[in-house]
């Protein structure tokens, strides 16, 4: 049985060969330093599992019933020196794997801008990574290029040998923003954010993914992921530039809604703040965004008046979905930015006249404030400044949370 | 009142659409019926129902409950391998444009359905099973320490398992995966009846559970047979008695997330929502630090098992009894420290990443030595190899790979580019199916004697055996492949048509184990039919070394007519090589627990009232919960729950199995 199962495998080491094994040969620094590691632990390890795996086969062989020339030792249970061994050996690998991989987590920490381009060559001191805002939408990708306003959906691109800079985040479930052929992947999670850094080393299209299951339309959640020289990416980015459209919170409000196998889309310009209030959950007009309402909770809060200052969503962004309401829950609701009603329409009409909104998640107005149904007070909320608001990425860091 | 409002109020949101649309659904469903009525139907031509209410479903003898609970795993294992099947198939054909012949909606379903019934109604009615039948018979006790609770704990595992069947028929199930992480299985994004099954199925099946992790510790703890120290305790005994410790101090954590996300679900409020400072973070730490330790309650008592078998079928002492003890203890305390492994990539920083890591490949060690040890167990021994012995060679060769892909995975920069994808999967598969399912496998060809007075047929076991272990191989060596391809776990269809060969070898892998399971059944059904052939009178057809070998096969209800007095951790074998006369008069009555059917009523009521919340339908729910409390204190008030096995009995049993074991020997 054991010559069958090599028979079976030779075949497959033949195709084992001929497939591309991305994660063992990536195309990118990160992605081939996490490859490497992967390899040299398992070269670590079968240090002790091809012994054991050999001894069992041997033992039992030798030690089979009707071979009556072995010897028979039925009581011998117990053995200082083997149990030393059997203990510290493991433990000497793990030491060794421990040590790697304490080095190793640091390293490649994501969030850590990387230091090198390639081995053996460091990033210069001048160079600026080039940042890439990612959200993840039902079900595709949506890429924000801050230092060339533009933003395109479902197609990526970025020099090779330029480090990137990703900030991540989602607009409804969790996903995981993946490319295998240039670095690890990390999760992205509405209402927070996460980084990565990375960089391509070779030219070429790969391949990128959600890799963490989201719904429906997972499947179709791929993009390509272009890496091409310093002048490919410029004629790229012209290329957006020229194609593209622009996107405003209205447009992503339309974009937001579930939507499967999407073409790639290109957007000339982006409306500015539109990170922050994807970021901050509060692009729909009118919505408090989480940096503020971060804010104010720091400062004591607004007690149970506050529970009143919601309002009805105006768009059910769960549509494609279904009905979202616990059957014994309140309608679907969310915070209303602090101000009256009639102050937080006209805000909302203000912003989508306004293409240009430098802060979003600071309130309109400072003078004393009110939401529905709370009192004339401005106690706690003179204290709060506009540059103390403008922070909102911060707060929802994902490390930042109470729990990471 | 009209109808209109009428019908809601009574049916809550049930309504004919319901019912199953898909062809594939409504075929099985079909099949399913008119099975399930040809079984009731027989039943009944045959008058069965009777002597199985009396002998069986009322029972509180640990040992049919054990035979119970194998049979409601074995059930669901067809369920759940046949969701395997059609994901293998799904995957192997969806490429170039072609989506396969399952939709999402159903597809989802299917992979969500086949790890929550894996898990929570394969594996853990078999481990149950398993600790339940052998636990107290290894320790010479006539029963569990609550037998009633045992009965009620293996119905409320059923209660649990027929909800989940009952999605497949009416309405659907979770579309989340089997963790149904939040957002996406909240009301928002999952507003239909899926994620309500799936929470309350594992609501009414977690109740059993923890029940009975605490029947078996009080067992172990307060009934062992005199002179039965701590540290001579067989070894199957201690894992379980971990395994339980575990079961205790986790399954509260899963009862606790899940009843968070319910309240997410039904009254709207925000522990794992995105908005009003919700944070679904806290619902991945919480289910993984339940869903870590799991992974040792289902592995743990395998590896007693194998211990037992290692010793048995190398005829001698299992090398290094201490330290195997002391390191199923380590594993049982580390296994709280690991959680986070499963999400390195949701943003920790370095050090904690780091950490979790590090602890991880810790546990490693103990695992090891346990490996180690029954090396060693093997080395200087004289090994029959009979089908548990295969099973356990099998189990080790395979193990050790997956254990060191688990290591590899541990590594957090390894996993951010191994996490989620089908190298994971390969390894999971790995350890449950090369350590939990080949255990379980080893198991019942060690017990089945024990169980029922006869041996297991030896050919088809090997059929089965020679299917199981290439088949594994074949069907997950590809995944590891597509893993370092850069393949997701989850996706239904493929662009990369060099991808479609490494399916398409799963595939067939996946139809090679089903060749294997098969056999098992074959087996079974050769077996019973050869009985006769196949008996065993001595009750020790494998030359034992515990006390379940001690007494006779089946065991008697009472399962020792007199106490037996421990001095050796192989207790009897230490009998046997003393000489040991069975004691052949001075029989006394023998207390016993009386059946009871109040387990039957409170679990088909929980049932009821399950099904009652997953509709809205909240008058049945209400009822149903009423009926619970009223049920449970009208049996706290039967006192007739005990009984006398007379001392003629007794004699008259242990005589005949006298007259069997001089048969035997004349």
């Amino acid at each position: 049985m054991r010559l069958l199962r090599l028979l079976l495998l030779a075949p497959l080491a033949a195709a084992l060969s001929a497939c591309d094994l991305v994660v063992l040969k990536p195309a990118g620094d990160v992605a081939q330093q996490q490859g490497d590691l992967l390899m040299v632990s398992t070269l670590l390890m079968l240090l002790i599992i091809v012994p054991v795996m050999s001894l069992t086969v041997f033992f039992a062989w030798k030690y089979r019933a009707s071979n009556k020339e072995a010897e028979y030792q039925p009581d011998w249970d117990h053995s200082t020196h083997l149990e030393v061994v059997i203990w510290a050996a493991p433990l000497l690998i793990i030491i060794c794997l421990g040590a790697l991989t304490w080095a190793g987590t640091h390293l490649l920490d994501p969030y850590r801008p990387i230091d090198r381009i390639k081995p053996g060559q460091a990033v210069a001191e001048n160079v600026e990574p080039l940042q890439v805002n990612v959200v993840a939408l039902d079900w595709k990708w949506l890429f924000i290029y801050p230092q060339y306003g533009v933003a395109t959906v479902n197609e990526l691109a970025a020099p090779v040998d330029r480090p990137i800079r990703f900030h991540i985040t989602s607009s409804s479930v969790m996903n995981s923003f993946y490319i295998p052929a240039l670095a690890g992947q990390i999760y992205a999670m509405p209402g927070m954010e996460t980084k990565l850094h990375a960089v391509i080393n070779r030219p070429g299209d790969y391949e990128g993914f959600s890799a963490n299951y989201s719904g429906d339309g997972f499947s179709h959640m791929r993009f390509v992921f272009h890496g091409v020289d310093q002048a490919g990416f410029d004629g790229w980015i012209a290329g957006v530039r020229r194609g593209g459209q622009a996107l405003d919170r209205e447009r992503y409000l339309e974009l937001e809604k579930p939507s499967e196998k999407v073409p790639a889309l290109y957007f000339a310009n982006v409306e500015g703040g539109l990170w922050d209030a994807i970021l901050n959950m509060c692009v729909e007009p009118g919505k408090m965004c989480m940096g503020e309402m971060m804010q104010i909770d720091r400062k004591g809060g607004l007690t149970m008046a506050s529970v009143r200052n919601t309002m009805p969503l105006v768009y059910d962004k769960y549509a494609g979905r279904g009905k979202n309401a616990a059957v014994f829950g309140s309608d679907d609701s969310y915070v209303m930015t602090i101000c009256t009603p009639l102050q937080a329409e006209a805000a909302a009409a203000e912003r989508i006249r306004r293409a240009e909104l430098d802060s979003v998640s600071a309130p309109v107005s400072l003078a004393p404030l009110m939401g529905q149904g709370l009192s004339l007070q401005g106690q706690p909320m003179a204290a709060l400044s506009r540059s103390q608001q403008s922070t909102g990425a911060v707060s929802t860091d994902v490390r930042s949370a109470p729990n990471a | 009142m009209n109808a209109d409002t009428l019908i809601p109020l009574i049916f809550g949101r049930l309504t004919l659409e319901a019912l199953p649309h898909e062809p594939i659904v409504l075929a099985t469903m079909v099949v399913v019926v008119l099975g399930g009525a040809a079984l009731v139907g027989a039943l009944t031509y045959f008058k069965l129902w009777g002597y199985l209410w009396k002998e069986w479903f009322t029972t509180v003898d640990h040992k049919k409950i054990g035979i119970m609970y194998m049979i409601l795993g074995l059930i669901m294992f067809v369920r759940g391998f046949a969701d395997a099947i059609m994901m293998r198939l799904q995957q192997a054909m969806a490429f170039g444009g072609s989506e396969g012949y399952l939709n999402a909606h159903h597809y989802d379903q299917i992979f969500t359905a086949h790890g929550v019934i894996m898990i929570f109604f394969v594996a853990m009615p078999l481990v149950t099973g398993i600790m339940n039948y052998v636990v107290p018979l290894q320790i010479g006790a006539r029963d569990v320490s609550f037998p009633f609770l045992n009965n009620f704990s293996f119905w409320m595992t059923t209660a649990g398992a027929v909800i989940v069947m009952a999605s497949l028929f009416v309405g659907e199930f979770a579309r989340t995966g089997w963790l149904a992480y939040p957002p996406l299985s909240g009301i928002g994004y999952s507003p239909g009846v899926g994620v309500d099954y799936y929470i309350w199925a594992l609501q009414i099946a977690g109740v059993g559970t923890t029940l009975s992790g605490i029947n078996l510790i009080a067992t172990i703890v307060k009934m062992r047979a005199p002179g039965m120290g701590m540290m001579k305790m067989p070894v199957f005994t201690w894992t379980s008695l971990c395994t339980n410790v575990l079961i205790v101090a986790s399954f509260p954590v899963l009862t606790a997330v899940l009843a968070l996300l319910t309240l997410d679900r039904y009254v709207g409020t925000n522990f794992f929502t995105n908005d009003f400072g919700g944070n679904p973070m806290m619902y991945v730490n919480l289910i993984w630090i339940w869903g870590h330790p799991e992974v040792y309650i289902l592995i743990l008592p395998l590896f007693g098992v194998f211990s037992e078998i290692a010793s048995t079928f190398s005829g001698k002492k299992l090398f290094g009894y201490t330290s195997m003890v002391y390191a199923t203890v380590v594993i049982t305390i580390l296994s709280y420290l690991v959680w986070l492994h499963h999400f390195f990539t949701m943003g920790s920083g370095a050090s904690v990443n780091s950490f979790f890591g590090i602890t991880t490949m810790i546990i490693s060690i103990p695992t090891g030595a346990k490996i180690f040890n029954w090396l060693f167990t093997m080395y200087r021994g004289r090994i029959r190899f009979e089908l548990p012995m295969m099973w356990l060679v099998a189990f080790m060769l395979t193990f050790v790979i997956g254990g060191m892909t688990g290591v590899l995975l541990a590594v957090p920069p390894a996993d951010f580019v191994l996490h989620n994808s089908l190298f994971l999967i390969a390894h999971f598969h790995n350890v449950i199916i090369g350590g939990v399912l080949f255990g379980l496998f080893a198991a019942i060809n060690f017990w089945w004697p024990k169980a029922f007075g006869f041996k297991l047929d030896k050919f088809w076991g090997m059929v089965s055996f020679c299917c199981w272990v290439p088949g594994f191989w074949l069907a997950f060596a590809p995944l590891y492949v597509l893993g370092l391809m850069g393949v997701t776990r989850r996706m239904r269809v493929f662009d990369d048509p060099s991808l479609q060969i490494w399916f398409v070898i799963a595939a067939i892998g996946a139809g090679v184990i089903a060749l294997g399971i098969a056999a098992m059944f074959i087996q079974f059904a050769v077996s019973i039919i050869n009985r006769d052939k196949l008996r065993d009178t001595t009750g020790d057809p494998w030359g034992g070394r515990t006390l379940e070998w001690a007494t006779s096969s089946p065991p008697p209800a009472y399962n020792f007519a007199s106490t037996p007095v421990v001095h050796d951790a192989d207790a009897w074998w230490d009998m046997k090589k003393k000489k040991y006369q069975r004691p052949l008069s001075g029989y006394k009555a023998i207390h016993m627990p009386s059946n009871t059917g109040a387990g039957v009523i409170i679990s088909g009521l929980c049932l009821v009232m399950g099904l009652a919340l997953v509709w809205y339908i909240w008058w049945l729910a209400a009822l149903s919960f009423l009926g619970v409390l009223a049920v449970s204190i009208a049996h706290t008030f039967n006192y007739k729950r005990d009984y006398y096995i007379p001392a003629d009995e007794v004699r008259a049993t242990e005589e005949a199995r006298t007259r069997l074991l001089a048969g035997t020997e004349g």
